[in-house]
């Protein structure tokens, strides 16, 4: 791993509640991800590992600490920028355990919606979703509804939206967990492929060990805390 | 990208049924406005188909259309040698029940001399009263033909002509019979109350060439107004100009179902507004995961707030021209007649625009209270 890395962590804490009932989500965690790579957090209920997707995610505001996003320091014991939908709108792709498209916008206009929420035209932003159907091989679903498409189907729509604005970090919460063995195979192998062809940096939250062999990295967490990293061999 | 119109599209049959429903209520305060509306046409309707500038009446009082007011007949022969009247007309109003086709019917009864101010006026079908005696012109709302009978007290009238939309302020259609006729219908007894009368009279007779006011039409240029107060000065007379007369009509007699009118208007609008917002709530409540996933792919407030608003208006505007076609279509199915101005429709416009920006603030304020978050929960 060369270069500068697209997440960059450094001590942040993250604790809810107070006193007695204080529980401590995520304990001075430090990572860094970097270009290409795919790397799986993993852990038991409770670990932390959601929070730090969170936080990663700019959603959640942790107590203290500091990230920076592809170069940018955006946290250091406070929010760095006001406009924290601007920013994930533009460095940030999530893809989710149960896909969730709008189930009113078809499969381009899903992808779509990503780009015309950044600023673009209809058909600047619709000529980008088919692109990036294209990519993902399944433009010939481009004008299905997401109830007319399979679990597999549905997750490769919403890693096209995921991509939609160019982003250098994707964010994806147990987006194998409703799919199949093969489903989840190819969904992982097309997170690769972005992974290495766009140089964006994977991040997974997953239980799911039927895919551990994607990862690059596997980090785990207990009690808020990231354990030793294991390189996956495979 | 217009989110709203891609969630109305989506569940297109949820969104036109609850439409048809608040159009029916939008519909309904439309037709209370137009029934209002049809109600001051109506009422004067009739007091400018008198065709009058000076309404005499007895004094101290505001007129017949307010009040019972009586002068003696022979007062219009007085009225009508004073400078500056063209023509001067006595008319008696009486509300009588009678029998039609085998149903009662409630008319207004305007007893009205031939060739003058009062008598009925654009005869639409038929011709005017030329015989003093047992004519009648009919306002269509009555259901009698040209050529029919209907027996009005003791005696029986031919219809002889009819005139269209002419009813009291109470929806009773109006009939138009001679003067002499109107008041025999007024004052005449049956025999034996008649004989007892006589009795207890001793033989003097109760006039009966009474007339509940004078209509003074006037010679151009002469001041109406002034005229009035002219003749005012007669103690045992009052005078009202047409205008004053109008209003004296609007105030005493309108207002009333107006308040009546406006208060049901206002109870609709505010259901249909709760309606409204209630619906959008639900609404916003279905796509709560949806606003969630728009706000954590960076979605502006803006963008969400539109797509709530933007669904309230459509339904709002949607509903509101569905019911005004209804009500156009079927407002001749009315008891009622029901006036449609185009400036109340715009008004109405409006208020539900209004109404529609309040409706959706319980839906925008969910909305933005929405945790992006919770889009990343399974």
């Amino acid at each position: 791993m060369t270069g500068q890395p697209v997440v960059e962590i450094r001590l942040i804490s993250k604790h809810f509640g107070e006193g007695l009932a204080r529980v401590d989500a995520l304990r001075e965690v430090s990572l860094d991800v970097f270009p290409g790579t795919v790397i799986g957090l993993r852990g038991p209920s409770g670990s932390g590992k959601s929070t730090l997707l969170n936080v990663i995610g700019c959603i959640l505001e942790p107590n203290s600490g500091s990230m920076s996003l592809n170069g940018e320091l955006v946290y250091s014991n406070k929010w760095l920028r006001a406009d924290l939908r601007g920013l994930r709108l533009e460095k940030i792709g999530f893809i989710f355990q149960s896909h969730n498209l709008l189930p009113f916008l078809n499969a381009w206009e899903n992808v779509a919606v990503a780009r015309v929420m950044a600023g673009a035209s209809l058909a600047q932003a619709k000529a980008r979703a088919l692109e990036l159907l294209t990519y993902l091989g399944i433009e010939r679903r481009k004008n299905a509804m997401p109830g007319e498409l399979s679990g597999g189907e549905a997750q490769r729509i919403a890693i096209a939206r995921a991509l939609a604005n160019d982003p250098r970090i994707i964010l994806a919460d147990e987006p194998t967990a409703a799919l199949d063995s093969q489903r989840a195979g190819t969904v992982m192998d097309m997170l690769r492929k972005v992974a290495t062809e766009r140089q964006t940096a994977v991040i997974v939250v997953t239980h799911d060990e039927k895919i551990f062999d994607h990862f690059d990295h596997i980090y785990s967490l207990r009690d808020g805390a990231i354990e030793q990293p294991q390189a996956n061999a495979a | 990208m217009n989110l709203a119109l891609k969630d109305i599209r989506h569940n297109l049959g949820r969104f036109v049924l609850t439409c048809l429903g608040l159009s029916l209520l939008l519909g309904i305060v439309l037709a209370m406005v137009g029934i209002y509306r049809g109600l001051i046409v109506e009422s004067l309707g009739l007091v400018r188909a008198a065709g009058a500038q000076v309404w005499v009446v007895e004094g101290d009082t505001r007129g017949p259309f307010a009040e019972p007011s009586r002068i003696p007949g022979d007062m219009r022969a007085a009225i009508a040698t004073q400078w500056g009247v063209a023509a001067a007309g006595g008319v008696s109003y009486q509300n009588v029940e009678a029998q039609h086709r085998g149903q009662t019917k409630r008319l207004l009864v305007v007893g009205a001399q031939i060739a003058r101010p009062g008598e009925a006026p654009r005869v639409v079908e038929g011709r005017p009263i030329l015989r003093s005696r047992y004519e009648a012109v009919a306002d269509r709302g009555t259901g009698l033909a040209l050529g029919e009978q209907i027996k009005l007290g003791r005696d029986t009238f031919t219809v002889v002509g009819l005139t269209k939309d002419l009813v009291a302020s109470g929806g009773d259609p109006v009939v138009f019979i001679a003067l002499r006729d109107a008041q025999k219908l007024q004052f005449d007894l049956t025999p034996s109350a008649a004989r007892r009368e006589l009795a207890r009279l001793s033989g003097a007779s109760g006039a009966i060439d009474t007339v509940n006011a004078i209509v003074v039409r006037l010679l151009p240029g002469v001041d109406a107004k002034r005229f009035a107060q002219d003749i005012a000065r007669w103690k045992h007379l009052a005078a009202l100009t047409q205008e004053g007369q109008e209003t004296v009509l609007a105030r005493s007699v309108i207002d009333r179902a107006r308040r009546q009118i406006g208060l049901f208007t206002a109870l609709l609008l505010i259901v249909s507004t709760v309606i409204i917002g209630l619906i959008i709530y639900t609404m916003t409540i279905d796509k709560k995961k949806a606003i969630a996933t728009l706000k954590l792919i960076g979605a502006p407030d803006r963008r969400i707030v539109g797509l709530i608003v933007q669904q309230a208006l459509a339904m709002g505007i949607f509903s509101f021209l569905t019911g005004a076609a209804l009500i156009n279509a079927g407002q001749g199915f009315f008891p009622r007649r029901v006036v449609l101005e185009p400036a109340d429709a715009a008004i109405l416009f409006g208020v539900v625009v209004v109404a529609c920006l309040l409706a959706s603030a319980l839906g925008v304020r969910t909305a933005l209270k929405i945790d992006p978050a919770s889009a990343l929960a399974g």
